[in-house]
């Protein structure tokens, strides 16, 4: 029996380097996928630095704010963008009171009614279909129902029944996720109290969701604000106050900028710049604001650990 | 009060599928009857019929006749809803309420059908929690949030919420299997009290807790997969935990199998 | 069963029965508006490029080169959103701090806050002049490359296909990224760890793991994407300027008008029927088009979610 050295080892070591190619090609990937997140930050600072540093200049001023533009020509400096805001606001909230109940009422069926059904099963495809319609398209729609078919004037309203059908999706959506998450354990619990489905529906399982349907129903709300499609096929601009949605000219910040885009030059320091980059400032701000309020309510309503 | 049920031929289906199969026993009023049993052998299921809980389920449908002090709840005039606002439930997890503070969810089933007048239900919920031997740790918190509680409290706090409708049955499918220890020793002291008012059915996959707190045990048992689960013996606890007419229980007692 | 519940039920259920409605009469109502425009027609609806609607006893309108813009705008943008967003959704998925991840998500998603008209008018005004000296670079240096070619607008080359292309790949980047995001974020945790015990780099447990298992949700994503850029309508209207007289040929330095922007820039000829139902037929078509490519990717998504 022959004894082996024990001055070397017997087997090789246990942990092998990595080789360097495969080290080079992990290297390559870190550095491409940070890349990519980097290349998608960059377009939005620069966006939001754009809107903020060329639209800053006329909004402290308290009379861009409680001012309209109907006593101002349109090369002049002055006036505000009040009637923008209100018609903005004005159509976003009749949008949200016709599409707010219709979606939640989809999203009850989806969740509570239609499980595994395959009426279902087609309601739930079609609002995924009706989140790919484009924005003109619903508005060309409206404008065939609306403006064609009804006869009926050109008007803020026709705008709201176009962003409804924009807004639906989204409600659908996001009130249909806080529905599910709200275990099966409350329903059953209020079924063995003896409780009929519909009030359990209206008295335990949408007061638990509602936070989250809030949060979801205004941040749609903040995305349909924005849209300027509708504006164009389906309400015209006016630079006065404006409070009828069934009649007449309303402005929009939107329509305000897309206005002043083909009336003025937009070269800086004109008060056509002022104007459009000023309105962009203000969209954003009200988008932020609602996005905030959005955060605040529903940690507000969001039932308590506590 | 405390009504007497009886199962009769009791067949329970999932659509085509035979869950559980021809099932009869007896529950006296005021008692306590554990249902025992090896997983998916059906023991909730069962349970679940006796409060027609099981047909919420979309295609699930109970043949056969379960009679609380001699009427058919599965009559065809009977009113599912109904039925359950006289037979009470409590589940494995505790759940209460999310939306509603202590007090309110121990009246959630009065508040639901329709009782408004505030002293009413004060004293109502002031009696369900004592019932459920919680009143003195509450008491002074009745309007916190229901899910500020321990694990044990909240499920004593659903025990209330169930008694305060003042139910003629009270079903507990395995009502301790979420809880600590000591948790579950203070319920199963509170079964041996509630029992005195009321007629219990408690499915339990813990023979000892069986053992403890039942009158009658009723063992049910597989015997394949895909085939129905069904009743093998139904006798007073003493004897199936000692000297059980079956050999299947006998085998189930001992740890032979489940 | 209870009135309360049978109520409540037929109405919720007639909620669902009306979405479905709303996509058929979205079509109709489109169809019979645009037949008669259709009849009225004296070019060619599919094959003429020509497009001249404002005298509705005496109109030619032809969608070829709406279409041709369309799909070159939506494919610049594709060509340069896919790869950044795939690697968005592996930097959230897989490389980003946990802690963070989420604040960077959030980040990502609030490009899809900004509404479009912003976009656009950044693209127009500040992007545009900042890759100015790029555009001319490559138009000049691969001019012989009939996609690089000089462009029927110039010597412009910022109302262009490539600047509108750019914009909208920022505006698809949250879109492509938030579902290929879910889809890596349910690769099957034993894969991971199966390949991390074989002792793979990081890029290596991507590679074998989460890139084949996300692959089908990652095309769904990107299709939807295009769903989305075929529709995009004020953004591109602010960009691309019209050229007179001459059509798309083929480069990125063309500009031109995509089916959406068309209409959206010609809403005062909506003043009678006949030329209305001229755009509403092109509306129709793009309809149809995004119709099926949101059909198609959620096909290839609802394969892969469902398990």
């Amino acid at each position: 029996m022959s004894t082996t050295s024990l001055s070397s080892p017997v087997t090789t070591p246990a942990f092998q380097q990595v080789s360097l190619a495969r080290k080079a090609k992990n290297g390559v990937a870190t550095v491409l996928v940070w890349l990519s997140f980097l290349i998608a930050v960059i377009p939005l600072v620069w966006v939001l630095y754009t809107v903020v540093a060329n639209g800053i200049t006329r909004i402290p001023f308290s009379n861009w704010w409680t001012e309209d533009l109907g006593s101002v020509l349109s090369d002049e400096v002055g006036g505000g963008v009040l009637h923008a805001i209100i018609g903005t606001l004005l159509q976003g909230i009749v949008c949200a009171i016709i599409a707010v109940p219709l979606g939640l009422l989809v999203s009850i069926y989806l969740v509570e009614y239609g499980r595994g059904t395959k009426l279902a099963k087609v309601t739930t495809f079609m609002v995924d279909i009706l989140s790919g319609v484009p924005s003109i398209v619903a508005a060309l729609f409206i404008y065939a129902l609306w403006i064609t078919t009804f006869g009926l004037p050109r008007s803020a309203f026709a705008v709201s029944l176009a962003l409804v059908l924009l807004m639906i999706p989204v409600v659908v959506r996001s009130s249909e996720e806080m529905l599910r998450i709200v275990p099966d354990d409350l329903r059953e619990a209020s079924y063995a109290l003896g409780v009929p489905k519909w009030k359990t529906i209206v008295k335990i399982v949408l007061p638990t969701a509602l936070s989250g349907i809030i949060s979801g129903v205004m941040m749609a709300l903040a995305r349909v604000m924005g849209e300027t499609a509708p504006l164009l096929v389906l309400v015209g601009y006016s630079a006065f106050e404006h409070w009828n949605i069934f009649k007449g000219e309303m402005a929009s910040l939107p329509l305000l900028m897309n206005n002043e885009r083909v009336t003025n030059t937009m070269s800086v320091g004109t008060v056509g710049f002022e104007r459009i980059w000023g309105a962009a400032l203000t969209l954003v701000i009200i988008i932020a604001l609602i996005n905030l309020l959005a955060t605040v309510i529903s940690r507000v309503v969001a039932p308590k650990k506590k | 009060m405390a009504k007497r049920i009886d199962v009769k031929d009791v067949d329970i289906f999932y659509g085509k599928f035979h869950a559980v199969d021809n099932v009869t026993l007896q529950v006296p009023p005021r008692s306590v009857t554990a249902f025992i049993g090896p997983s998916g052998c059906g023991k909730s299921t069962v349970l679940r019929t006796l409060n027609r809980m099981h047909e919420v389920i979309p295609g699930a449908r109970v043949e056969g006749q379960v009679l609380l002090d001699g009427e058919d709840i599965y009559a065809s005039n009977v009113d599912p809803v109904q039925v359950r606002r006289t037979i009470g439930m409590v589940f494995q997890r505790p759940n209460p309420f999310p939306t509603m503070s202590i007090g309110d969810n121990v009246v959630a089933g009065l508040k639901l059908a329709g009782t408004k007048n505030k002293d009413k239900l004060k004293d109502i919920a002031e009696r369900a929690l004592r019932g459920a031997n919680l009143w003195n740790e509450v008491k002074d918190r009745l309007n916190k949030p229901g899910g500020s509680l321990s694990g044990g409290q909240q499920q004593r706090l659903c025990i209330a919420r169930a008694i305060a409708v003042q139910p003629d049955v009270l079903l507990m499918d395995e009502p301790c299997s979420a809880l600590d220890p000591i948790s579950t020793l203070a319920i199963e002291d509170l079964i041996g009290e509630l029992k005195k008012e009321y007629t219990i059915v408690i499915v339990t996959h813990n023979m000892q807790q069986a053992a403890r707190v039942s009158d009658q045990t009723a063992f049910f048992n597989l015997y394949g997969v895909g085939q129905p689960g069904r009743l093998v013996e139904l006798n007073d606890t003493e004897k199936i935990f000692s000297n059980p007419n079956e050999k299947a229980t006998e085998d189930y007692i001992s740890g032979r199998f489940g | 069963m209870r009135p309360g519940d049978r109520i409540f039920k037929n109405l919720t259920t007639g909620a669902g029965i009306f979405v479905v409605a709303l996509i058929g009469l979205i079509g109709l109502f489109l169809l019979v508006q645009a037949i008669p425009a259709l009849q009225a027609n004296n070019a060619s609806f599919l094959f003429s490029r020509a497009w001249s609607t404002n005298d509705p006893t005496n109109m030619s309108f032809g969608i070829l080169d709406l279409l041709q813009v369309t799909i070159a705008t939506s494919l610049v943008a594709l060509i340069i959103a896919m790869p950044v967003s795939l690697g968005i959704a592996l930097f959230l998925t897989q490389y980003a701090p946990k802690r963070l991840a989420r604040a960077f998500a959030y980040i990502i998603d609030l490009l899809a806050a900004v509404p479009s008209i912003i976009f656009g008018l950044w693209g127009i005004l500040v992007l545009a002049p900042a890759i100015e000296p790029f555009a001319i670079w490559i138009n000049e240096t691969f001019s012989w490359f009939p996609v690089f070619a000089p462009g029927n607008v110039a010597p412009s080359v910022r109302g262009t296909i490539f600047t509108a292309g750019v914009v909208l790949a920022v505006m698809l980047l949250p879109i492509i990224t938030s579902l290929t995001r879910e889809v890596f974020e349910r690769t099957p945790t034993p894969h991971i760890e199966g390949a991390l015990a074989l002792g793979a780099t990081r890029w290596e447990v991507i590679r074998t793991t989460v890139l084949p298992f996300g692959k089908a949700g990652y095309i769904g994503a990107s299709m939807l994407g295009l769903g989305r850029a075929l529709g995009e309508t004020i953004a591109l209207a602010v960009i691309l300027l019209i050229p007179v007289g001459s059509f798309f040929d083929w480069s990125v330095f063309d500009g031109g008008a995509t089916f959406a922007s068309k209409i959206a820039s010609n809403y005062s000829e909506f003043n009678n029927p006949t030329s209305a139902g001229a755009y509403i037929a092109a509306g129709l078509v793009l309809f149809l088009l995004t119709f099926l490519v949101n059909f198609a990717a959620r096909a290839i998504i609802a394969d892969k979610k469902g398990d």
